[in-house]
């Protein structure tokens, strides 16, 4: 049997006061996929940054043997020279520039110290057909989609002639389509010889696709299982991410539904720049107390755009419409407004929209209702600390005080931010938008658990999301919109994957 | 039990706030012993206060435009445009000083509102508005003035920068009306800084222990009656003085305690989240502009009276000033973070500076020269240890 093409031994990364990583050995064979799971913050970045270079030698006690030999690499240059390209999970690409411009940047076609821009987009094009993706390398990169951009970054890696591929998150911000796609070339590559190490929470995608799994857990290894020659399970993996069994993924909830308490018609909105684009055609839907409302769609199909323009009229313009709360009707114009009619949102990005990161957990749940704790427009910081105090607990936030600043929380704390932030302004619709998203198995439980709570008590919860089975796990009734249009409503019994895929794809709306 | 806070825990809380205070007291330190003690002298530290006092005034009104994240580069030129208002109409037409004051406010505010309009409602970015500004308002200053100086102001106006409250109470060698007004402050600040640790105990907050909290109160008393001392000594309180505490006091207050000043705070922190949690982002923004506006019409006031009366080239490079004390007071260039207090610091550190070098007879060139690297090295300071923040996660 050949000898790894990496094998990294008793990896030790200390940071002041925390161990990152503790004993951490992985060994990758040539040629393979090898995923690495773990919760958020078992340590897997510190690892692929050791790896990388990141850290540099010396940061770190352990040794890491590459291609037979052992390394010290003191900088991502280091590591890039010797063939292992890391693609972060934002993606690290300037959207003014082309695809071309991309892919050999700092790393430019010269000829007589001038760029040969004939050669620069020949080689782009011949990188561009080895990753399948079918576009012009004088495109500027800003004009692609998340999908696309990913594949610019593989052939940017491919470009410089990639020995080990490590991938964080590749999929996270992928659609179905596009995540199948990034998948199928992972698999080419490596049947050119190409070994790759994949970063991944959607654990259906590392059953497919990787030989073998390294898990990671409270920066120590668990265990490596070889893929191909056992059964491994989802459950499997997730047993050894979480040190126990999660049984059901999804938390049971009894939903006791009541009144309406939200009703959308006829909602139309265009694009903020593109005048004539409709991205919401004359949506309808509504929500009941205690009820949990689905929306699925496809990246693209204007959930985010539908739920936004709703709340305050964040998105969009020419922006037409009826809102009722419980049957009558309200003005959501502004954000004040929507918020002071009990309509809540939190966003999918919770770090771009949602939360102060700079701010401490504090300020940023005081935040959209700071009414409530002042008077005379001045804010009582006692009470508002003995508020927040009162939702780190009940939401079980993990930070030493509410004086944490945000932006250092993991996650799935940051999203137990974002949701105490909304449920301080009391609201009767709560609007979550991938409440999920990056979140580790286990703190996606609490999340749901959370979520259930939330409509026991009374509030009706629409909920977004681009994971199937999480919406058929938790929702009582799910809409299906499809190119801005809802086509189709799906109640809990009659919801299959298979089913509502087929809604989502669906080109025209069901004849009214 | 109430939990109490740690010595070390205040200061690592913030380690760029506290770092501005022990950079402050060193330079002091510094150039109290190069001067032979001249620093500190009855006459200076007057002096320090009279010179400077229209910068921090500036920095305040600056410190709360960069929390928000935008910039004004046209303070300088509203320092000379309002002043100039105020010496029209004072001198020019004979009005009485205190119509020149409103005029020269007046003026500020609707130069504030104009500039806030195009911030705020059209969406323009406040380095071009006022850029834009300072350019304008310079020249409206040179058409107000007609291109000439204008001077002397009366003597009702001239005692607003020059002008001292002393006398009221006798004294011998020392006003003592001036230590009455530093003892007021002192128990001021004592019985506000109890009363938050009252409130803190009722809610069961951790507080500093007992001999730290006296000692911190101690230690500001001991600074403050030192300082009320020395000016007492030399030509008692200065007027610009009260008003320079009044607008710290008010402005501290408004950004640490208010609505406003949260909505400040997170628009700088970050603008779509501020947006999406019902900030009105605009009208926030509109006010701060106008704000600053009114800050430089009484900076421009003080500075008219002070150089007793307008020039055409007032307030040259003004804004930069009030820019780099912001900055040494641990602003962040991308905004949501400063104080009042910062500003004020970081302002007075600068004016220490320049002041000892004067009085060391140090070239103008070279005072430059070290303002300029002090700016760079308090802000690479900044980067510097939010880079081991991270790296330590």
């Amino acid at each position: 049997m050949a000898t790894p093409i990496l094998e990294m031994q008793s990896i030790t990364k200390t940071f002041p006061g925390v161990k990152a990583l503790q004993d951490v050995s992985i060994s990758v064979e040539r040629g393979e996929i090898h995923a690495i799971c773990g919760e958020n913050g078992a340590g897997k970045s510190t690892l692929m940054k050791v790896l990388s270079g990141v850290y540099g030698h010396g940061t770190y006690e352990g040794k890491i043997i590459f291609d037979g030999e052992e390394m010290e690499f003191g900088s991502i240059n280091d590591s890039e020279a010797r063939g292992i390209v890391i693609i972060h999970q934002e993606l690290a690409l300037v959207p003014y520039l082309s695809v071309a411009e991309n892919i050999f940047l700092g790393n430019e076609r010269v000829r007589r110290g001038l760029i040969d821009w004939n050669l620069t987009n020949q080689d782009a094009a011949a990188l561009l057909a080895r990753v399948g993706l079918d576009e012009l390398p004088v495109t500027p990169v800003g004009q692609l989609g998340v999908g696309k951009q990913q594949l610019v970054e593989i052939a940017k890696a491919l470009s410089k002639e990639v020995k080990l591929l490590i991938l964080d998150e590749p999929t996270a911000a992928l659609n179905d389509n596009d995540s199948e796609h990034l998948l199928e070339l992972l698999r080419q590559l490596k049947g050119h010889g190409i070994t790759s190490i994949m970063i991944s929470h959607k654990l259906n995608e590392i059953a497919e696709i990787a030989d073998s799994t390294t898990i990671i857990r409270d920066g120590k290894t668990v265990e490596t299982l070889n893929m191909v020659a056992d059964e491994v399970t989802q459950e499997r993996i997730i047993r050894g991410m979480v040190g126990r069994d999660l049984g059901h993924r999804f938390p049971p909830h009894d939903s006791v539904v009541g009144e309406e308490v939200l009703r959308i018609e006829n909602w139309t909105v265009n694009h903020p720049t593109q005048a004539e684009r409709v991205v919401v055609d004359n949506a309808s839907l509504s929500v009941r107390a205690g009820e949990i409302v689905g929306i699925a769609g496809l990246m693209g199909a204007g959930r985010t755009e539908l739920a936004m323009s709703v709340f305050g009229r964040s998105y969009g313009r020419d922006i037409s419409g009826k809102v009722f709360l419980h049957g009558n009707e309200i003005q959501t114009r502004t954000v004040d407004e929507a918020i002071e009619h009990g309509i809540a949102y939190a966003t999918e990005d919770r770090k771009k929209f949602g939360l102060n990161l700079i701010e401490d957990i504090r300020t940023n749940i005081s935040s959209a209702n700071l009414d409530q704790i002042s008077r005379g427009g001045f804010v009582n910081s006692n009470e508002e600390i003995k508020v927040a105090e009162e939702y780190r607990q009940s939401m079980n936030i993990k930070a030493p005080s509410v004086m944490a600043v945000t932006g250092k929380l993991s996650g799935g704390n940051q999203q137990k931010v974002v949701l105490s932030k909304w449920l301080f302004t009391d609201p009767q619709v709560l609007i979550l938008d991938e409440p999920t998203r990056g979140i580790d198995v286990g703190a996606k439980y609490e999340i749901y658990t959370l979520i259930n709570r939330l409509a026991e008590a009374g509030r009706a919860v629409i909920l977004i999301s681009s994971e199937l089975p999480e919406l058929i796990g938790m929702c009582d009734r799910i809409y299906t919109l499809s190119a801005g249009r809802i086509t189709g409503e799906v109640g809990k019994e009659h919801a299959t994957q298979e089913h509502l895929m087929e809604l989502m794809t669906m080109e025209r709306g069901p004849v009214r | 039990m109430t939990a109490v806070v740690g010595l070390k825990d205040l200061f690592t809380r913030n380690l760029r706030q506290s770092g501005i205070f022990v950079a402050f007291i060193a330079i002091v330190g510094l150039f109290a012993i190069l001067t032979d003690g001249t620093l500190l002298s009855p006459g200076n530290v007057t002096n320090i206060v009279l010179q400077y006092s229209y910068v921090l005034i500036l920095a305040i009104g600056m410190m709360i435009v960069i929390i928000a994240g935008h910039i004004d580069l046209s303070v300088g030129s509203l320092v000379a445009l309002t002043g100039s208002v105020s010496a029209v109409v004072v001198i020019r037409h004979g009005q009485p000083w205190w119509v020149g004051v409103l005029a020269g406010v007046a003026v500020g505010l609707l130069c504030g509102m104009w500039q806030g309009l195009w911030v705020a409602y059209v969406g323009i970015p406040a380095f071009i508005v006022t850029l834009a500004g300072m350019l304008i308002f310079r020249g409206l200053t040179l058409k107000v003035l007609d291109n000439i100086s204008l001077s002397p102001f009366p003597a009702e106006y001239q005692r607003i920068a020059g002008g001292f409250l002393n006398g009221f109470l006798g004294g011998n060698g020392y006003d003592v009306f001036t230590i009455l007004i530093g003892a007021v402050a002192v128990v001021g600040y004592a019985v506000s800084q109890l009363r938050s640790r009252q409130g803190r105990i009722r809610y069961q907050q951790a507080v500093e222990s007992m001999p730290i909290f006296i000692t911190k109160i101690a230690l500001v008393g001991i600074v403050v009656m030192a300082f009320a001392y020395q000016l007492s000594r030399s030509r008692g309180l200065p007027i610009v003085l009260l008003i320079l505490g009044v607008l710290i006091i008010t402005y501290s207050v408004l950004t640490s305690k208010t609505k406003f000043g949260r909505h400040v705070y997170a628009i700088g922190g970050n603008l779509s989240a501020a947006q999406l949690s019902g900030v009105k982002v605009p009208r926030v923004n509109f006010l701060i502009f106008v704000n600053m506006g009114l800050l430089a019409a009484v900076a421009g006031v003080v500075y008219s009276s002070r150089s007793n009366g307008a020039q055409p080239g007032a307030g040259n490079m003004f804004e930069l000033d009030a820019i780099a004390a912001c900055f040494i007071g641990g602003a962040s260039t991308t905004g949501g973070v400063g104080r009042i207090s910062g500003a004020i610091v970081g302002g007075l550190l600068v004016g220490v500076m320049s002041n000892g070098m004067q009085l060391m007879g140090i070239d103008q060139a070279v005072q430059q020269v070290v303002k300029g690297l002090v700016l760079l090295l308090a802000v690479a300071f900044d980067i510097f240890n939010k880079r081991r923040a991270s790296a330590a996660r």
